[in-house]
């Protein structure tokens, strides 16, 4: 066994492996760019070696770099986590090379993997079933017409080199393959340094669904179940879970051992992952195999009990699997959610800055937090804006799902948006409960984007009783202060109205032992809880059920996160509501005219100029942040009257690109 | 006695319409509420204790003894605030326009020599039109009755104003000399002259609203401490700022139970001050990180914004804010942020409220326009405020303190009680690289030399121990520890007794 390795990776990843690594009685090396000197990988870990500068060409990209790390920490192998230099076959040679291990699979089966378009010739010939589609080098985009057509439409035009979801694009008809194609290859060059782009048959309402294989060098090969991953925004996975509510045990067969068929024809050793897409009546086609640990393997763990880290590592240290396929067995049902740094409300733009709170939910047996940032660290633009992993179990789906909700709850990120108003959303529709999933469930389920979420009326008037609960100690806490008139100390106020976008509920607080009974409309909530002044989470149970508020006190209310929603409430006297009545509505201003950044960025290119008319839907102008370009688009038709910025200058948040007249 | 009773019941309700179910109609319909209405959200309920309900105007010009309404135009009594006496004055806009006559400037005075007696705060609730015109020069006279009141008042309690409609003229100078301006957003403004005024005199055009509403003196004059969205806003608000206050100089601060542990440790301040010395970070965090419950109540956050000021609270008991913003204008001292932290810390120590004074501060604003316009005599306001402060004063320097704005910035040498700095702290005379290039003059065109010793330069003073060495700073104190290294050092000071030599009273550069 290695006495020492080197991650190269950082986040979250880094972390988890780090973690495995420590219990083994592993020494583990971190490696970081300037952007990382403060990150939780590099603290983690046992050594630390500076590698460049923040972006991750000049850093974490540098295969030179790490094995220079390792010889100088005498790390004996490199496990690569997933992105940067995990599917680099180069890398692995450059390792072989300077004698060093790489914690995955061979370099030929990453070289016949990591090309999208070889990879699928393999599956075919492995007798591994996969999607119509041209697999050539595409030259132009009139070749990449001609091909569409001759597929059919609607047809997906992918990266050779890709993953996680950069450099696709879904066209339905010609003009959309030209602009595709631009743009893929585009991203492709930028995020891979690789610009080959293929087309393939697109399937309407397909799922993805993906298995976990693990083998050794003596040829055993294990399939570990398979992961649903449908829950995808712009080809991202977002929530994933294990099983999948879809197969039947039939269908889970005959996807595993295609899966093992395919390991086997490229000698694959370590963990991998084969994607499938698999259609509504239970087709399945082969996507790609990824030659390294995924992003959603807790879910996979959480269900066979199996530690994916641990075993790559003793594979690569050649030894054998402690287990055949006989062995495997699943076990309960587990879900993952990635939790971003982005804004969910303004289309899940990525957010950056400084982490001011971060206080993720309590690991138990239920719920594991794969967490690669820390209260006070960065959020920084160079780097993926996934900041951790919410993984929960349970015996089966609806338990693991009451527990994600309810980690979710707790889950506390201030000073950079996030999106865990939109998991909880998510994790709350009919649709997704009923298993009823598909890789369109996004866009399907919040077509006009996200909101916000609506409470419904029983949540709702818990949440109520909670807040007015939270109000009535710190009230009662404010009445006792110093220098009061001796006998004039105001009266116990008990009756409150709650107020929230102008409406008032009427409740009415009776403290008891170790809560209070709180009567919201004409009903009772007997509350349980340990709450005091100044906690940031109300835990507690509510009619029994247990709840799980964030309650931001602010000097003139309380901000709730509870459910996805997000409220801003009031809780006055009764007096003071009805007086709070007569008070105007205060409009803000208009600031349709202006086109503002919706993110900090880069102003990569303007497309118009001062007294150009456009039409609604044109591109305006685009800016680029966490390595992905976003086109900015005319909301409405109108003339640009003035132009506060030009192309190559960096943007802050809500600062004012365009105005129109 | 029945019928007297009657009578006082009647003559009661007569003085509770003010001008008359269609004037407060029309206040409610401008989301104004009315001056009883206001009192009512500001006291605790059923505290208040009116005087002077009955009290009329005594002009006979223009028609006007045949106009007589109880009350005068103004509500004037007492109650409490959580339980804690106050004495308030509302000015009734339905009973001619709230216009301040001979016997309306009575009544208010009335109520501030007896707050002054027994030493509780005035809260001032301004919605006037002005001068009672018909009474000439007897209204000018109760103005000036007002602003002596104020004047004699101010420091012995305090005064607080909240312009909830029209304040012009010479009424301005009432609230002028109070404590603290609170504004409501779109209903209330103050100026000395007026639109038409200026239209007529210099042909400037501008609105009520741009010359001198809520957002105008919360932002560019910084007359207003706060702009409220609307009248409930700001009355709850005040009752919230009202219990950081002490009620009169005599008195400590008000203390309130606190289940936030005076030993907090907060990590994330450890990664506060980035590692680059040229990147801001928002001081406002270590603020609400470091006060009892992340409670901060925030003054003039609008303007001046290159300095913090505002009230929270250490283990229960109020302390005075002040901490330089490196987000705005780096956190230089200029102008305005000069008076506007000096005039705090005047505050503050009139009535024995500590002062906690959180630096990073590269200098004073360089410019002819802060030349021009006397950075010298307004920085030498800071300089001297904290200087004659009394109070226990706790710093904690958490990255630059440069130059004479070191000094300034409740310094050692200011009888500064208990200094603390950060790791990251760095006291110097100024950047190690401005201080290399005139150390180095002569080697101007060496690039190298100069670099090198600039690093040099960063490596003797970019650190805390130089100062430490020479005692002008305590202690280092780990950044996560500032709660608990404050609240300590404030526990310590709880006793402090420092007098400054007897005088008729000191000369401020004004």
């Amino acid at each position: 066994m290695f006495s020492k390795i080197l991650i190269a990776n950082r986040g979250e990843i880094a972390c988890r492996i780090i973690k495995t690594a420590r219990r083994m009685d592993i020494k583990s090396v971190a490696v970081y760019s300037e952007a990382d000197a403060a990150a939780l990988h590099v603290e983690l870990a046992d050594e630390r070696v500076f590698i460049g500068p923040p972006p991750s060409a000049q850093s974490y990209l540098i295969a030179d770099r790490i094995i220079e790390a390792c010889k100088k920490t005498g790390a004996e192998a490199v496990h690569p986590g997933y992105g940067f230099l995990s599917e680099k076959a180069p890398f692995c040679e450059a390792l072989k090379a300077a004698g060093i291990a790489f914690i995955g699979p061979d370099v030929p089966a990453i070289a016949a993997m990591g090309d999208k378009i070889e990879s699928k010739k393999l599956a075919k010939s492995a007798g591994v079933n996969t999607v119509p589609g041209y697999l050539g080098v595409i030259a132009d985009d009139d070749e990449a017409v001609t091909i569409a057509r001759e597929v059919g439409y609607p047809v997906m035009i992918k990266a050779s080199a890709g993953g996680g979801g950069k450099g696709m694009r879904i066209a339905r008809n010609d003009a959309q393959v030209r602009e595709g194609f631009k743009s893929a290859k585009n991203e492709a060059r930028s995020s891979f340094a690789d610009d080959r782009v293929f087309i393939e048959k697109y399937i309407e309402e397909p799922r993805h669904i993906e298995i976990q294989v693990l083998a050794d060098s003596y040829g055993n090969t294990v399939y570990l179940g398979e992961r649903e991953c449908s829950i995808q925004r712009r080809h991202q996975k977002v929530i994933e879970e294990a099983p999948s509510p879809f197969l039947d045990s039939k269908t889970r067969r005959a996807m595993g051992e295609q899966a093992v068929a395919l390991a086997k024809a490229v000698n694959y050793q370590s963990a991998g992952t084969v994607e499938f897409i698999v259609d509504a009546q239970r087709n399945f086609y082969f996507l790609e195999m990824n030659t390294r640990l995924q992003v959603e393997h807790p879910v996979t763990e959480m269900i066979t009990g199996v530690d994916l880290v641990e075993l790559m590592i003793r594979v690569a240290a050649g030894e054998k699997l402690p287990f055949t396929q006989d062995d495997v067995r699943l076990r309960g049902w587990s879900m993952e959610a990635r939790i971003y740094a982005e804004d969910p409300t303004r289309n899940f733009l990525p957010s950056t800055g400084r982490v001011t709170r971060y206080r993720p939910p309590v690991e138990s047996q239920f719920v594991r937090v794969d967490t690669g940032v820390y209260e006070g660290g960065e959020i920084s633009m160079f780097y993926d804006p996934m900041v951790a992993k919410l993984i929960t179990r349970g015996i089966d789906r609806e338990t693991a799902i009451g527990h994600m909700q309810e980690a979710l709850d707790a889950f506390q990120i201030r000073g950079v948006g996030n999106n865990i108003s939109f998991l909880s959303a998510v994790m709350k529709k009919e649709r997704f409960l009923s298993g009823h999933l598909s890789t369109n469930f996004i866009a399907e389920e919040f077509p006009d984007g996200f909101a916000g979420v609506e409470l419904e009326a029983g949540t709702s008037d818990r949440l109520t009783a909670v807040v007015a609960f939270v109000h009535d100690r710190i009230a009662e806490r404010n009445r006792v202060l110093s220098g009061q008139l001796p006998g004039y100390q105001p009266a116990r106020q008990n009756f409150w109205m709650v107020r929230t976008n102008r409406e008032n509920t009427p409740v009415f607080v009776d403290e008891t032992d170790h809560g209070a009974d709180v009567r919201v409309g004409g009903q009772v909530f007997s509350l349980i809880t340990s709450w005091v002044i100044g906690d940031l989470l109300w835990v507690g149970t509510v009619e029994g059920r247990k709840m799980v508020v964030q309650i931001d006190v602010r000097g003139d209310g309380y901000r709730l996160l509870h459910g996805g929603a997000d409220i801003l409430c009031q809780v006055l006297t009764p007096r003071a509501a009805e007086l709070a009545d007569l008070m105007p509505v205060r409009v803000p201003p208009d600031r349709s005219r202006l086109l503002l950044s919706p993110m900090p960025g880069l102003l990569v290119h303007l497309a118009v100029k001062v007294g150009q008319e456009v039409k609604v839907g044109e591109e305006l102008a685009v800016v680029e942040a966490m390595k992905m370009e976003n086109i900015l688009r005319a909301e409405r038709d109108g003339v640009i009257a003035k132009v506060n910025a030009e192309a190559g200058s960096s943007l802050a948040v809500d600062q004012v690109i365009l105005e129109f007249e | 006695m029945q019928e007297i009773l009657a009578k006082l019941e009647s003559m009661r309700a007569g003085a509770r319409l003010g001008g008359g179910q269609r004037r407060i109609d029309s206040q409610h319909a401008k989301g104004k509420l009315i001056a009883r209405e206001r009192i009512e959200l500001l006291l605790d309920e059923g505290s208040f204790e009116e005087w002077d309900m009955f009290v009329e105007h005594r002009c006979s010009d223009f028609g006007m003894q045949s106009q007589k309404i109880p009350g005068d135009g103004v509500v004037t009594g007492h109650g409490t605030i959580n339980g804690r006496p106050v004495f308030v004055f509302s000015q009734d806009f339905t009973v001619f326009g709230g216009s301040l006559s001979e016997a309306h400037a009575e009544k208010i005075c009335k109520i501030m020599d007896q707050a002054i007696k027994v030493g509780a705060p005035v809260i001032g609730l301004n919605d006037s039109g002005g001068a009672r015109i018909q009474e000439g020069v007897a209204s000018l006279g109760g103005y000036a009755d007002v602003f002596l009141r104020n004047v004699l008042a101010s420091g012995c309690v305090p005064q607080i104003s909240l312009i909830m409609g029209p304040c012009a003229g010479g009424a301005v100078y009432s609230p002028a000399m109070t404590d603290f301006i609170f504004m409501v957003q779109d209903s209330s403004y103050m100026f000395v002259t007026g639109p038409d005024v200026l239209k007529t005199v210099t042909h400037e055009v501008v609105t009520a609203e741009e010359l001198g509403g809520a957002l105008t003196h919360s932002t560019k004059s910084g007359v207003a401490d706060l702009a409220f969205d609307n009248d409930v806003e700001a009355l709850l608000q005040v009752r919230r700022f009202f219990d950081f206050l002490p009620l009169n100089a005599g008195e400590k601060p008000p203390v309130r139970p606190c289940s936030d542990p005076v030993n907090r440790y907060d990590y994330s301040l450890d990664t506060l001050v980035p590692s680059n010395p040229n990147k801001p970070y928002d001081m406002k965090e270590l603020i609400t990180k470091v006060v009892d419950e992340g409670d901060f109540f925030e003054l003039k956050p609008n303007h001046a914004g290159n300095i913090i000021t505002g009230f929270g609270r250490l283990n229960g008991s109020t302390v005075g804010i002040i901490a330089n913003q490196p987000m705005v204008l780096a956190g230089c001292l200029d102008i305005d942020s000069s008076i506007k932290a000096a005039r705090f810390v005047r505050y503050c120590d009139c009535f024995s409220i500590p002062l906690v004074t959180f630096v990073d501060v590269p200098g004073f604003l360089p410019g002819t326009d802060q030349e021009y316009n006397g950075i010298i005599k307004h920085g030498a306001k800071l300089l001297f405020a904290y200087a004659e402060a009394t109070v226990p004063k706790v710093t904690v320097i958490t990255r630059k303190a440069y130059g004479g704005a070191y000094d300034v910035m409740s310094s050692k040498h200011l009888r500064g009680d208990v200094n603390f700095a950060w790791p990251s702290a760095e006291i110097a005379v100024m950047g190690p690289k401005g201080a290399v290039e005139i150390i180095f003059r002569q080697d101007a065109g060496d690039k190298a030399k100069l670099e090198a010793k600039t690093e040099e330069y960063r490596q003797k003073f970019a650190n805390p121990f130089v100062a430490g060495s020479r005692g002008f700073i305590d202690d280092v104190i780990y950044p996560s520890s500032t709660r608990k290294r404050v609240c300590r050092a404030l526990a310590m000071l709880a006793n402090k007794q420092l007098k400054n030599p007897p005088k008729k009273h000191d000369n401020i550069p004004l």
